[in-house]
């Protein structure tokens, strides 16, 4: 697959010298959720009083396995896919690549910082639409200026104030997919060493997905990798030229993407 | 959490001719690439903190104004909260129980109001920062920031809150007959020094909140019965007259006994400096740094942990 990926990015990933400089080395890795009180399907306070009181190494802790064991080496200039079934541990991976869940045994190691394609989190439903660009910039790392110069790109990319002077409200008056329009605005005004975006294509009505796709090639350009989960087969394709697929947290295959795909779809029978 | 074990059979998918039979480790190594999610150096970690205090303040002021944002009266409430709880205050023991306990009720007044808004700051702190980490695992799984930003930031908010309380403060102050002077400069080093201890502690709760979400239950018992020991309601010299001297010292040197006399002694003319402990000053700047910097260090040390579970 070496060859391949060679073949159809000749520039880029490869060093004046020739060689590919790997941006993200995954290395056995590991990763356990640990869930407090779900142990026993009994919510009681007895019950609970019980776990506490039988003295064990972990009371009350149940562990999900949620990935388990993956090694993969990824170099400068690939759009890598990420697919899998429902808790396949896609986005589990991409946060812990991401170096925001620790992992329980192996590591990773990244080029720079990798950053994930999400900023809902820090953004507030009774803040107006301008407030919330500002937070979330500053909560992604960027400098108040930096967010000075790209905010109306900001607000002119999201289509907020397509309807009217929308963006001076709280966003609890917003439609959902209006939320999740300024939410991928805000997310995608950061330029990213490795990037790593987790399903944030399906939202928007169809303009707005055509936009994004758009400036998340854009984005890829400007990265040295692009991770992508997504359950659409098709903007993988789009998308992609190298794909992992993940089942029950283990690495079930690592290709070229038309390979993987060919295999994952004869897998889930479509 | 620590990794030294490295399996060098794992297999490594597509290693280029020059970089064949290399561990992970070493290629990792080759490359320059670094361990994700690794703690940084302590001073490498208050750079980063610094470099985030944009968001830091930025996130403490979000908070304060979507509190309110729902209501009619909007942030007129910052104002009018503190203000109806000083008037519940005044009503119940100004007016029905008529205590003074020791104090005349020109003093009374000032004094338990400067007490429970002093108090309540460093409540608010610790209460908002056992929930800092706990109860924002959304945040901490989808970006990067030094997750000192947190408690940090929820402590600023408090004190922001807390300066809105101050204005009635003010007017409580003027209302029973102390009037603006040089001694309320103080209160402004009072704040400060309160102010670091309150975020040191935050950071502490913090961590052990992450850990262990049910200190967020734990810890309104723990801050009642501190309250209750810090006289709050009470003028510790002047309950304690019959006890030994050393009984009355100790209940003095406890944190927030310090704070709120300091606070009492700078605003109110009737509240004189026969109140305070020797040494009182010392000892508030020791209990401000070494709870600041012990709970900073301390919260650093999980860093990497954060967000798991």
């Amino acid at each position: 697959m070496a060859e391949q990926n060679a073949e159809q990015n000749p520039q880029q990933g490869t060093t004046e010298t020739g060689e590919r400089r790997p941006t993200v080395i995954a290395d056995d890795l590991h990763i356990v959720y640990r869930v407090n009180g779900a142990k026993t399907g009994k919510g009681s306070a007895t019950a609970a009083l019980s776990r506490i009181l039988k003295r064990g190494e972990e009371r009350g802790v149940r562990k999900v396995h949620a990935v388990r064991g993956v090694s993969f080496v990824s170099y400068r200039g690939e759009a890598i896919g990420l697919i899998g079934s429902n808790g396949s541990g896609k986005s589990t991976l991409l946060r812990a690549i991401a170096g925001l869940l620790p992992a329980e045994k192996g590591r990773v190691y990244t080029d720079g910082q990798p950053s994930l394609l999400g900023v809902n989190a820090a953004l507030m439903n009774d803040l107006t639409g301008e407030r919330n660009v500002i937070l979330g910039g500053l909560a992604m790392g960027m400098s108040r200026e930096q967010i000075k110069e790209r905010y109306q790109g900001i607000v002119d990319f999201s289509g907020i104030n397509e309807k009217g002077d929308f963006i001076t409200l709280p966003m609890r008056t917003y439609s959902s997919g209006m939320a999740a329009r300024l939410r991928f605005s805000i997310a995608a005004a950061k330029d990213h060493d490795v990037l790593m975006i987790d399903e944030a294509l399906a939202t928007g009505d169809r303009k707005f997905q055509k936009r994004s796709e758009e400036r998340i090639r854009e984005l890829r350009k400007e990265a040295g990798t692009v991770f992508l989960v997504s359950h659409n087969n098709k903007s993988i394709r789009d998308t992609c030229n190298r794909v992992l697929w993940l089942e029950r947290g283990e690495l079930r295959m690592d290709g070229p993407t038309e390979e993987v795909l060919k295999e994952y779809e004869k897998f889930t029978g479509k | 959490m620590s990794h030294t074990t490295h399996d060098a059979g794992v297999a490594v998918g597509a290693i280029p001719a020059p970089d064949e039979g290399l561990t992970p480790a070493e290629l990792a190594a080759r490359y320059g690439l670094a361990v994700s999610g690794a703690r940084p150096s302590l001073v490498e970690y208050v750079r980063q903190l610094w470099s985030r205090r944009h968001f830091i303040l930025a996130f403490s002021q979000a908070k304060l104004t979507a509190q309110y944002s729902q209501a009619k009266l909007g942030q007129l409430w910052q104002v009018a909260t503190p203000l109806l709880n000083a008037a519940v205050y005044y009503f119940i023991f100004g007016v029905i129980l008529h205590a003074s306990r020791g104090l005349s009720p020109d003093v009374y007044i000032p004094f338990l109001v400067t007490g429970v808004f002093v108090f309540t700051f460093t409540q608010s702190s610790v209460m908002s920062g056992v929930r800092a980490i706990s109860g924002n695992l959304g945040l901490v799984r989808a970006l990067h920031f030094p997750r000192a930003s947190l408690p940090v930031s929820f402590s600023l908010q408090q004190l922001q809150q807390l300066l809105f309380s101050m204005i009635v403060l003010f007017i409580v102050a003027i209302g029973f007959g102390s009037y603006p002077g040089m001694s309320w400069l103080l209160i402004v080093p009072v704040l400060a020094l309160q102010f670091l201890f309150n975020t040191g502690l935050a950071l502490i709760v913090a961590r052990m909140g992450a850990k262990t979400p049910d200190m967020a239950q734990l810890m309104p018992f723990v801050l009642r019965t501190w309250m209750y020991t810090s006289g709050v309601m009470f003028s510790i010299s002047a309950m304690m007259t019959d006890r030994p001297e050393w009984a009355v010292r100790l209940l003095q040197v406890n944190p927030a006994a310090i704070y709120m006399d300091l606070m009492r002694f700078a605003l109110i003319d009737g509240y004189g400096a026969s109140n305070l402990p020797p040494h009182v000053w010392a000892i508030a700047v020791f209990w401000a740094v070494a709870v600041f910097a012990g709970g900073f260090v301390y919260f650093w040390k999980a860093e990497e942990r954060y967000g798991r579970g």
